[in-house]
């Protein structure tokens, strides 16, 4: 099941009462923290003994803190990438993941003193170990790491500066499965979680020079100053006796840059890199190249999916009508597997779960997966178009002698195109759309470049703007084109 | 359903029915048709010779039109013969195969035309005699033109099925059944779409089909017309003809009551 991990769906999912939560007879309301336990270890993840609680070095720093302020610990499920917005819109009191401080963050959010430093490196194949030493080195090569991260930012720096591929995953663990499968040949996280899985995984080499340096802060709503002041203090207070060293030694983090910070903190050098405000206005002009890339991709993407979805749809539907009882039984059964599963769950199956027996790039993976999938619900729309055509139509075809075949080619499907064109449009507008899934598999679409805008900008309001203009600037010339073309059939006219 | 049973038509001996111009294009010889429990045809024989235009009339539900699809081979049927000039259907075959060899020797004009919705009144004629005789695009566009100015519809060659009034489209599948140059026409009400005017405009386009070496079966509820244009009419109740003849002697002079009853029907 390890292609189920990285499914995180963009909404919020909250799920109450776990971890320490036990509501006592005390008064104090729990302290809402926020994290995302799906494969997020060493941060915060499922127990795996006791699945209904959280563990990890997160979970440990929310209880010491909660303890402090005599408050029970009450954890909430968030999507690690929707950490930022639902902590602005105070879905929880403070959001503890191993989150990175940014410049963004600080501008929109309020945010702890740091409490980790982390090194950004560079992890290759073994056999890639000494010529792929540095991201200069992977010049036109790709390297993978987890999308909306600085990690991220530094590979679409050097994407610039080296030329390298930079891949966004949704996740931190299928960067490094897909490294070790010759799918990228580099990746940039954290040390932490670059540690973590050179002992999972045997075969790769984490390089020692770090690429930058950066620190894990807690965020809380920009409002809620106080609350991180109290926490600042308690986080210094956990440094100095050591309670903060102890909880990082457990988890198998705690290395020699930790006392270097700690000490740093405790002269009151805040570790912020403390940038002015980014505004969404001076950021456009930076991000429109890439927003356009997407929308092209998502554009391209959706047209050939279509036409896959389409051909096979015609196949399907043409087979469900002539075909005999095995061919209908065996087409029915895969309409209704296809229709009655998540497009998600298709999309890993056959990016990460065929893996092993065949290695799809992403583009590729992604257009057969919604080809696949949208070939199951066009087949139905043709084969209710071509019932619908009238009985007597495909009589009058038989008695002047035309065979099946030229019956079904010449009588039967155009007439069955013409009550098929309006909902395959429809179709069509949902597949701009839905092609947005397709980021789960490090397609880099219109949505996903949407959401890293918007991550590193702090705020949704320009990007979502620009990403509704594009989409309506691609799906309503096809509207307009499909009505176009009904006219054009169904209205009298010269043959 | 084996190979060999699902030949539903074979060349009669004595070749097809070109041979002998003056011979039946149509012998029914005791069919029967049985839907369930309910006999709808019941050993009806008779036949159509070349130059003749008969008339099948009959009350609703007397088998008129399933007379009519069993000979295009749009139904089964359960007993007796049909030969169509020399191919012979055989009872119980629910779908002949393809290439038929009937097709060639029946052609049928439904009674709400089914002209195809998607192509111009031309291209309905055009569309079989390209794609099942394969014969040259602009030969058959000639005489598919041709065609339709026989029949009066001729300004009408560019027009799409539904812009056309019931007469015109009744027109236009006569013109689609005729471009396959049958022997054996089939037309299932033809009148029933319209005025007095253009039904005696299409019975003179019948009755010159016939003079001109076809063999016409249609089923009609119009007396008038089979008076005036047909060379024999058959009167069919219960799935049986009880009588049959001249049209003047028949419908003048009814003696069975159920052609009293339809003429009595028809009267009002």
């Amino acid at each position: 099941m390890g292609w189920l991990v990285p499914l995180r769906a963009g909404t919020v999912v909250v799920v109450a009462a776990l971890a320490a939560a036990r509501v006592d007879a005390q008064q104090a309301p729990p302290l809402r923290w926020a994290g995302d336990s799906e494969g997020g270890a060493p941060y915060v993840e499922a127990d795996p003994q006791r699945p209904e609680r959280v563990q990890g070095l997160d979970v440990e720093i929310a209880e010491l803190i909660a303890n402090e302020l005599g408050r029970p610990a009450q954890f909430v499920q968030i999507a690690f990438t929707s950490l930022d917005q639902s902590a602005a819109r105070g879905d929880f009191d403070i959001a503890l993941d191993g989150i990175e401080d940014t410049p963004a963050r600080r501008a929109s959010l309020a945010v702890t003193v740091p409490y980790y430093e982390f090194r950004e490196v560079l992890t290759v194949r073994a056999a890639d170990a000494a010529r792929f030493r540095t991201l200069a080195d992977l010049r036109g090569r790709r390297v993978a790491t987890l999308g909306g991260t600085t990690a991220y930012e530094l590979l679409l720096g050097a994407e610039r500066e080296h030329g390298i591929a930079a891949i966004s995953y949704d996740d931190d663990v299928h960067p490094y499965e897909d490294l070790l499968n010759g799918r990228v040949d580099g990746v940039l996280l954290d040390n932490v979680i670059a540690e973590r899985s050179m002992r999972r995984m045997a075969g790769l080499v984490t390089q020692p020079d770090a690429v930058a340096v950066g620190h894990y802060v807690g965020i809380l709503a920009s409002s809620q100053t106080q609350l991180r002041d109290r926490v600042d203090g308690i986080l210094r207070a956990a440094m100095a006796d050591g309670r903060l060293e102890a909880i990082l030694r457990r988890w198998l983090v705690w290395n020699d840059d930790q006392p270097k910070l700690h000490a740093r903190l405790a002269e009151a050098i805040v570790g912020g890199t403390g940038a002015s405000r980014p505004s969404g206005w001076t950021m456009a002009p930076r991000y429109l190249p890439s927003l356009l890339r997407a929308a092209a991709m998502t554009l391209v993407l959706s047209c050939l999916s279509m036409a896959l979805a389409v051909a096979l749809g015609s196949v399907i539907a043409a087979v469900r009508v002539y075909g005999n009882r095995a061919l209908r039984a065996l087409f029915t059964a895969y309409v209704e597997v296809v229709r009655g599963t998540p497009v998600l769950l298709q999309l890993f199956v056959i990016y990460y779960g065929l893996a092993s027996v065949v290695r799809l790039p992403a583009f590729v993976a992604a257009l057969i997966g919604l080809g696949l999938n949208y070939a199951a619900y066009e087949s139905e729309i043709y084969r209710g178009a071509l019932e619908a055509v009238p009985r007597g139509q495909l009589e009058a075809a038989r008695v002047l002698g035309l065979s099946e075949w030229q019956t079904l080619r010449l009588v039967r499907a155009p007439q069955a195109f013409r009550f098929a064109l309006a909902p395959t449009t429809n179709d069509f507008v949902a597949m701009l759309k839905d092609s947005s899934l397709v980021s789960v598999l490090t397609v880099m679409e219109l949505t996903k470049q949407t959401q890293i805008f918007a991550t590193n900008l702090g705020s949704w309001v320009l990007p979502g703007a620009l990403c509704a203009a594009l989409y309506l600037a691609m799906s309503l010339p096809l509207a307009q084109v499909a009505r176009r073309l009904e006219a054009r059939w169904s209205a009298p006219g010269p043959s | 359903m084996s190979a060999a049973s699902r030949v539903s038509a074979r060349t009669a001996p004595g070749g097809p029915a070109e041979a002998s111009p003056e011979g039946a294009a149509l012998e029914i010889d005791a069919l029967c048709v049985r839907r369930g429990a309910r006999d709808i045809l019941r050993g009806v024989s008779f036949s159509v010779a070349r130059r003749e235009l008969v008339a099948l009339m009959g009350l609703s539900g007397s088998g008129k039109t399933t007379l009519l699809r069993a000979v295009a081979a749009l139904e089964p049927f359960d007993g007796g013969a049909i030969r169509v000039g020399g191919v012979e259907l055989a009872a119980g075959v629910r779908r002949p195969p393809s290439p038929d060899p009937l097709r060639r020797q029946v052609g049928m004009v439904f009674q709400f035309h089914c002209l195809f919705e998607h192509l111009s009144a031309l291209d309905n004629v055009c569309l079989a005699p390209c794609h099942v005789l394969h014969e040259p695009p602009s030969d058959v566009r000639a005489r598919a033109a041709a065609l339709l100015d026989q029949l009066g519809v001729g300004q009408r060659a560019a027009a799409r099925p539904r812009e056309l009034s019931g007469g015109e489209a009744q027109r236009v599948a006569i013109a689609r059944a005729l471009a396959m140059d049958p022997p054996l026409l089939l037309l299932d009400e033809p009148t029933a779409s319209l005025d007095p005017a253009r039904r005696r405009a299409l019975g003179e386009s019948l009755a010159e089909l016939a003079t001109s070496g076809r063999a016409l079966l249609v089923t009609s509820h119009d007396d008038d017309f089979v008076r005036d244009f047909a060379s024999e009419v058959m009167i069919l109740a219960d799935g049986e003809v009880v009588e049959r003849g001249a049209p003047r002697e028949v419908l003048d002079a009814p003696r069975h009551d159920a052609t009293k009853a339809l003429l009595r029907g028809l009267a009002r």
